[in-house]
């Protein structure tokens, strides 16, 4: 996080177009609403569940809650599958497969992995991290299988009588294992691991504001994308990307956001472990 | 009673006292005898008892006063003889639980005749002011088993069972709606001879439960006997459920309520630990875990007393059986759908090997990733506190309304 009012020296510089944004915007809300409505099945032996689930407005409350979520972030992933099919359909934008701006993984980001690791023991210098790191690569594939074992056991489970015309009964047994325990994962590592790569870490902390205004100062860029900074400086592509500074009001919401996000999801988190270790 | 009896045989030479005679003094509403305790007999109450009305005179109860000319007579004197009138209740009373506490202890708290009948008002039962009326009885035997004092003192093990009962269906449908068929105290403990539980001839014997209970529930006492448990009580299983363990014996809860529902899932799990596990982790179990019973529990697919095994055609859990069960909440469910397993145990491998891969592959991915990720984190927090040091260095001082 750097400083927010424009100065000279800071130009700001575009990274997320507004669609990103609120497809993050969205997968946001509607995975924290999954997990507030969820986790109380999941850990419904303790005392918390049974309150949460009441506050929620009882099993029945709870249950259409988390439908609707899920519809949500069904439709997130909708929009984003569709998003990716028209940037390669219509626009033949092929680099989204392979290339410095893939979210696909790469043999550089193997590299990059032992590189970091190797600075981390402070036994090497920081990679050269293009436009997506392997965390970040790991967070947006963890996500996309989220989306499939997770929404998938989901609609099974959502849908029982039609897929068990053509599905077997133990299908059903599969799907509320693997729903819930796809889902424990994701709520700790969403929680936890995102939380501390993307904003909670001292270089980000409390937040990186970059996915909800959407600019970065191009400084910021520069240092810890030098890559992607190098390769957009070369093509001449900069100039194109510099944009004002977030407003004030982008700024408060953001901060009003993240905060309620990160304070919902910690404490979540917390009666997961809590649950877990008893 | 013996003694009792023997100074009964004394037979009277000159008249024996009258009621008035005696009344001289007893009925002297401050009459007392040395220690103060009053000795009055109010004549009305006595006229209008069972004893009054047939005519009795005081000296047919106490009949160490039968033949007696001093007056006043001594303060000791033999208690009132019941037995010599009603032979065959104090043949019944002896053979009871309180009769026994009495021998056993002495001048005990126990109940004998007066304590629950009264002295000189007893009414007839069916007469709605007596204590043993049907709708008063609950409140005859509180005295007693409802009475904390009493409880401890008398070492009653099975506690305040007045309040259970008061609050129970049972309770609930004489004291509040005033229904004289509705079981009091003595329907499932008989009146005179009440027995322990463990006395084999006791109405709430273990054995004889059912049958107690089926003395009005006919219908679900057939549904028991048939089904498993009734079997296995009959071939003298001790494990087999009777009435009271599922339904307790003085806190009988109406069957639909969320409580009870929410309930019977512990009983049954007392015998059947392993299917209440197995249905704690479905989203049957885990929303009653929740407290909340709109879904199926255990009597939802076993039903309550006619439970078979499922091997047995007639069960609801049976292969051909389980489709019209799982309807039952899944309407237009079909038999693909019916192969679910409420109980599923994805540590039997043989259960389930599907289950059983799928949970292991689960547990070792999230402990895979959270080791992975835990370790890079760990790493990455020292680096990071510094590089936000460095960073900071490297760039201008912080301009006003900065954070830094």
């Amino acid at each position: 996080m750097t400083s927010e009012p424009a100065s000279p020296v800071g130009r700001y510089v575009a990274r997320f177009d507004p669609f990103d944004r609120f497809l993050h915007f969205l997968l946001m809300v509607t995975f924290l609403g999954l997990a507030l409505t969820g986790l109380p099945l999941l850990f419904s032996t303790h005392a918390w569940a049974a309150v949460l689930s009441r506050l929620l407005g009882g099993f029945r409350g709870a249950a259409l809650f988390h439908r609707a979520f899920a519809f949500g972030m069904l439709a997130c992933f909708g929009m984003h599958l569709a998003r990716l099919g028209y940037r390669l359909v219509v626009r033949k934008d092929w680099g989204i497969l392979w290339g410095p701006h893939s979210m696909v993984p790469q043999p550089r980001d193997v590299v990059q992995i032992l590189q970091n690791f190797r600075w981390f023991i402070g036994r090497g210098p920081r990679p050269e991290f293009d436009r997506y790191a392997y965390w970040e690569k790991f967070d947006y594939w963890a996500v996309f299988w989220g989306m499939g074992i997770i929404g998938g056991s989901g609609l099974v489970l959502w849908f029982p009588k039609f897929f068990a015309r053509f599905l077997p009964g133990t299908v059903f047994n599969l799907a509320l294992l693997i729903h819930g325990e796809e889902a424990l994962l994701a709520v700790c590592f969403i929680f936890t691991i995102h939380f501390f790569n993307s904003h909670l870490r001292p270089e980000k902390f409390p937040v990186d504001k970059v996915i909800f205004t959407g600019v970065l100062p191009e400084e910021e860029l520069r240092h810890e994308r030098p890559a992607e900074y190098e390769r957009i400086a070369a093509s001449g592509q900069l100039e194109r990307l510099v944009s004002s500074p977030p407003t004030s009001a982008t700024l408060v919401w953001t901060r009003v956001s993240t905060l309620l996000a990160v304070a919902l999801g910690l404490v979540l988190v917390l009666l997961t472990i809590w649950a877990l270790l008893r | 009673m013996v003694v009792g009896a023997s100074i009964a045989s004394g037979a009277p030479t000159v008249p024996s006292p009258s009621n008035e005679d005696c009344l001289t003094c007893h009925g002297e509403t401050d009459a007392k005898r040395a220690d103060g305790r009053p000795i009055f007999v109010a004549k009305e109450k006595f006229a209008s008892s069972v004893h009054g009305q047939a005519g009795l005179a005081c000296v047919d109860c106490h009949t160490a006063l039968a033949a007696s000319t001093e007056f006043p007579h001594p303060e000791k004197l033999a208690p009132a003889q019941c037995a010599s009138c009603h032979a065959d209740v104090a043949s019944e009373y002896a053979r009871s639980v309180h009769a026994q506490a009495r021998r056993r202890e002495g001048a005990s708290l126990a109940a004998t005749c007066a304590d629950c009948h009264g002295m000189h008002d007893i009414r007839s039962p069916k007469d709605p002011s007596s204590p043993t009326y049907a709708l008063n009885l609950p409140a005859t035997c509180a005295r007693c088993h409802g009475n904390p004092d009493v409880i401890r003192r008398g070492h009653i093990a099975i506690g305040n069972v007045a309040a259970l009962y008061e609050d129970s269906i049972h309770g609930r449908a004489v004291l509040k709606s005033g229904l004289v068929t509705a079981p009091n105290c003595k329907t499932c403990h008989g009146m005179h001879d009440i027995r322990r539980s463990s006395d084999p001839a006791s109405l709430i014997f273990r054995g004889n439960v059912p049958s107690t209970c089926g003395s009005c529930h006919q219908g679900i006492e057939r549904l028991y006997q048939e089904g498993i448990h009734g079997t296995l009580l009959r071939q003298g299983d001790k494990r087999a459920p009777v009435c009271t363990d599922c339904h307790t014996a003085h806190h009988i809860q109406q069957a639909d309520v969320e409580a009870w529902r929410l309930d019977v899932v512990k009983e049954c799990g007392n015998c059947h630990a392993e299917s209440r596990e197995t249905f704690r982790d479905t989203y049957h179990g885990q929303v009653t875990n929740l407290g909340f019973a709109r879904i199926a529990t255990c009597s939802d697919c076993h039903r309550a007393h006619d439970i078979h095994p499922a091997a047995d055609p007639r069960s609801t859990v049976s292969t051909t059986g389980r489709v019209a069960t799982c309807q039952k909440c899944h309407p237009g469910t079909n038999e693909k759908f019916a192969r679910y397993d409420p109980h599923p145990d994805p540590k039997r491998r043989a259960r389930n090997p599907l289950l059983f891969y799928a949970a292991i592959f689960m547990k070792w991915l999230l402990v895979g990733v959270m080791a992975f990720f835990g370790l890079h984190t760990v790493l990455w927090f020292p680096r990071s506190w510094r590089a936000r040091r460095e960073g900071n260095a490297e760039k201008p001082p912080p301009r006003e309304g900065e954070k830094r």
